[in-house]
């Protein structure tokens, strides 16, 4: 292929939306990471070699990731004539049925979850067969959802750059550089209300214009896809599903400040990812979508990926400047802010990946419609993954301004097996724990910080009754201390010294004054911490002391851990009614504590128990309880 | 020209000044460990942590933070107080062996650390990982001998795989301006020994007294300065006579606290 001209875009997308529509069968796998742990890379060689062996006729693709990771593997089928339907759970033991049943001329009758709806698939046609499947966007868990930066994600083939062209992609790139008119465009994003995705949640259209207003010629543009937090997995999904659409906000925002290199720093722990984008980026190099001369406007744009060696802090802005200039990774201070004084010295944008993948839709759609979604001050949507004790994980994007209520009720389904949900982690290991109480609060920027946690990069970690929230707060601070890139004194020293009171107070070792201590030595660190990661680690210890004071003064002052957890303050105990005397915790403690007779009630001896809970894993009764 | 309050003092300082240079023209005392003049900023010890009060509430690190017109600064507001006692506290557990940080320490009133020292350090620990050896290596020397390993509280300053550090010249500037005397160097025989970076460079003889003053490393800068011909390879003492002047000059050693 060689560069091609705006007036080729249109051909290209009627090459996308002909393998997206094509007249015979399509069957997309979803093979993001998700669905690869779940096992989709087998599903996929199965329907392969099934549909090899039936000769049956079929486009078999490798898509992205809808969201709905719970319900992994996830299988798209698009039979032309009869219907699209996505199937749930799917294993290689059902592709024979599968392929089968499509060599038949039919949709598979097994495990389909929901209708996908298409362009003249109006909502008023059920499939034949299928009448009680809804339409996917009317499933519980999507029906509170709104797609901006997930748009594609899961639909198309990330591989393909006609697909992503199918849905306008880089049409807002064409559009911008016909315009000539970067100042515009930067209104445009300021218009919008488009704020830090990375969970920053500055002004975007701010930020670039103060790096389109340094003085200095040299500008950069970078997306930081250093995606670190345990749980969180947004980028790397969008990543994995739709990376042209990053790499086309990209190039809109160099051409917006006046940059011609662009990088993505992304972390090598996400290899799908980078190979994703690696491919993308080939093609659109292929097109001449990036490097000289784009689409014939004179704009010339290169684009460098960086793999980050895996050090968390490097996701801190000026930590991962540092990083690709390949000093040793430490934040600096700030001020000088980046978009002043960034990479080599000169003024950088760095921007998350969410915030880049959604401004050619803005661009295409308007900043009016981009304002009308959310709340005030807080226009879009937010990503989240919802993981833990939550009846629905996976991706979820919702608008802002949806109380948590909504997201953990209607979109999460509640707790997981009906039981009660306790509280909520936003925004990765420095955000703080939400108790339920609060749970009529608004998912924006401002209520979050507000009520003592972030926004974050998205990560949303729910828990239940069974969870400690002192066990959670030293969970959270064993990952920040060991992450702290240990260059300023509070960070370095303070979180330290935080994780040791934590772990005292959840061994029975800790005495009162120490709950004095903790919240002293979070608040220093908060307040006198150079970057980012020392200024939020403190808060699951802050808002867990602020809610859930009550467990750390039972595992203080009484030695009790009231949900159960802590090893060292619970005892274990067989019933004695419930037990049937099967015998097989008997056979399961390593430390030959548990005594009894063949088909009468087994015993623990307290003293020989570590509190491993094998034997309330391995009891058919449930028997095995915590009873102190 | 920027104007701003401390403490009540209003001061002028010049345009692209810290926080710091305003603490200093206005005569108060703040106590700095990792600031050097002729570094960069670094920010990292914490220590000279001040309330700023206008335009905004906050604490800010003095040496880093830049001034502002019309900004008012409290080095004595009761939170930038404790915050420096709390830093003075951690650098007391991690470097108990310091008295530079002792005396520091006695003076903000605190006698012991409520805090358990890191892994790995013992009684006789003083550095307190201000970075200003790596720095002056790095940047006013140009060699990068010594670096920051590991990360958080494994953090720790050393040359490549605590072998011989190859780039190391022996100039001692490390210890030199090490704030807490941590950086052990001595000069025994024909050697110039770091023990830190567990590293040893020859020492070259005066051609005058026949001492031992000088690295052989630094002979590159007969070449950068080949003005100093006619004096090369004497040592200071002889230096001085030959070029008239009997100049008392302090020889490069690492210093105690």
């Amino acid at each position: 292929m060689k560069p091609i001209n705006p007036s080729e875009l249109a051909r290209l997308k009627e090459v996308g939306l002909s393998t997206l529509h094509p007249p015979g069968l399509r069957i997309a796998v979803g093979m993001a990471t998700c669905g690869l742990a779940a096992g989709a890379g087998a599903v996929y060689e199965a329907i392969k070699e099934e549909a090899g062996k039936t000769g049956l006729n079929l486009m078999l693709i490798k898509t992205g990731c809808l969201g709905y990771c719970q319900q992994e593997p996830l299988v798209d089928v698009r039979l032309p004539g009869r219907g699209r339907v996505l199937y749930a759970q799917v294993s290689t033991k059902a592709a024979p049925d599968m392929i089968a049943a499509l060599a038949q001329g039919r949709l598979p009758a097994e495990g389909p979850l929901a209708v996908i709806a298409e362009n003249g698939n109006s909502k008023e046609i059920r499939l034949e067969g299928f009448d009680h499947l809804p339409f996917l966007d009317e499933l519980p868990f999507y029906r509170r959802q709104q797609k901006v930066v997930l748009r594609n994600s899961g639909l198309i083939d990330p591989a393909s750059i006609e697909e992503y062209m199918a849905g306008d992609g880089y049409q807002a790139l064409a559009q911008v550089l016909s315009d000539g008119d970067p100042e515009r465009l930067v209104e445009a994003i300021t218009r919008s209300g488009l704020r830090g995705r990375g969970g920053g949640g500055f002004p975007t259209g701010r930020k670039w214009r103060i790096c389109r207003e340094s003085s200095e010629e040299t500008r950069y543009i970078i997306c930081n896809a250093d995606e670190g937090d345990p749980g969180a997995y947004m980028d790397r999904t969008v990543l994995e599903s739709d990376p042209h659409s990053v790499i086309e906000g990209l190039i809109i925002g160099g051409y917006a400040i006046g940059a011609h290199q662009g990088y993505i720093y992304v972390r090598d722990e996400y290899p799908l990812a980078v190979e994703k984008l690696t491919g993308a980026l080939a093609q659109a190099e292929e097109l001449g979508l990036v490097g000289p001369n784009i689409l014939g406007s004179g704009f010339d744009f290169a684009v460098t990926i960086v793999r980050g060696a895996g050090a968390f802090v490097c996701g801190e802005e000026t930590a991962l400047i540092g990083s690709i200039e390949g000093t040793s990774v430490e934040p600096h201070p700030k001020p000088p802010f980046p978009a002043i004084q960034g990479l080599w010295g000169r003024p950088t944008v760095v921007n998350n990946v969410k915030t880049l993948a959604s401004v050619p839709i803005i661009l295409r759609r308007g900043p009016d419609w981009h304002r009308s979604i959310g709340a005030t001050g807080n226009a879009g949507t937010v990503v989240f993954s919802l993981v833990g004790q939550v009846a629905n994980t996976g991706l979820v994007e919702v608008p802002m301004g949806l109380t948590l209520k909504e997201l953990l009720e209607e979109v999460g389904g509640g707790g997981l097996n009906g039981k009660r949900i306790k509280a909520v982690q936003t925004g990765g290991p420095s955000g703080g724990c939400l108790p339920a109480r609060l749970f009529d609060l608004s998912i924006d920027f401002e209520s979050l910080t507000g009520a003592g946690s972030i926004m974050g990069s998205g990560g949303m970690v729910v828990m239940d009754e069974g969870t400690c929230m002192v066990d959670v707060a030293k969970y959270f601070l064993a990952f920040t201390k060991a992450e702290s890139c240990g260059k300023c004194t509070p960070c370095r020293d303070g979180i330290r010294e935080l994780h040791n009171i934590l772990s005292r107070i959840t061994a029975g070792q800790a005495e009162a004054k120490d709950l004095d201590t903790l919240e002293e030595i979070a608040g220093w660190v908060k307040a006198c911490s150079i970057c980012g990661l020392g200024q939020t680690a403190p808060n699951p210890v802050l808002t867990t002391l602020r809610y859930f004071k009550d467990e750390y003064q039972a595992h203080v002052l009484e030695k009790r851990c009231p949900a159960g957890v802590c090893s060292a303050l619970i005892e274990l105990a067989i019933n004695q009614e419930a037990c049937n005397g099967c015998g097989l915790c008997l056979r399961e403690c390593p430390t030959e504590a548990i005594s009894g007779k063949k088909k009468s009630p087994h015993v623990i001896d307290p003293v020989k128990c570590t509190r491993c809970r094998i034997c309330a894993d391995v009891c058919p009764e449930g028997a095995v309880q915590v009873v102190r | 020209m920027i104007e701003l309050t401390v403490n009540n003092q209003s001061v002028t300082i010049p345009d692209g000044g810290t926080i710091l240079d305003a603490v200093r023209a206005a005569g108060a005392e703040l106590p700095t460990l990792c600031h050097h003049d002729g570094l960069e900023p670094y920010g990292a010890c914490r220590l000279c942590l001040v309330a700023v009060t206008h335009p905004r509430n906050t604490l800010a690190a003095a040496c880093v933070h830049p001034a502002e017109a019309g900004m008012v600064i409290d080095t004595e507001a009761p939170q930038a107080v404790q915050a420096r006692r709390l830093t003075l506290e951690f650098l007391l557990a991690r470097a108990p062996g310091s008295e530079l940080i002792k005396n520091l320490a006695a003076r903000a009133g605190i006698e012991s650390s409520r805090f358990e020292s890191p892994p790995g350090v013992d009684e006789q620990e003083k550095c307190i990982l201000c970075g200003l050896c790596v720095r002056v290596c790095r940047e006013a020397i140009g060699a990068s001998a010594i670096e920051f390993i590991g990360r958080g509280e494994n953090r720790k300053v050393g040359a490549p795989f605590d072998l011989q550090a190859e780039a190391c010249i022996g100039c001692g500037a490390c210890a030199e301006v090490c704030p807490t005397g941590a950086v052990k160097i001595e000069d025994r025989g024909g050697l110039r020994i770091l023990h830190t970076w567990h590293t040893q460079v020859k020492l070259e003889r005066c051609s005058g007294c026949g001492s031992y003053f000088a690295p052989q490393p630094m002979k590159f800068m007969k070449e950068m300065y080949p003005e100093t011909d006619r004096l090369w390879g004497l040592c200071p003492v002889c230096r001085s006579k030959q070029a008239g002047l009997l100049v008392e000059v302090k020889p490069v050693v690492g210093r105690e606290d």
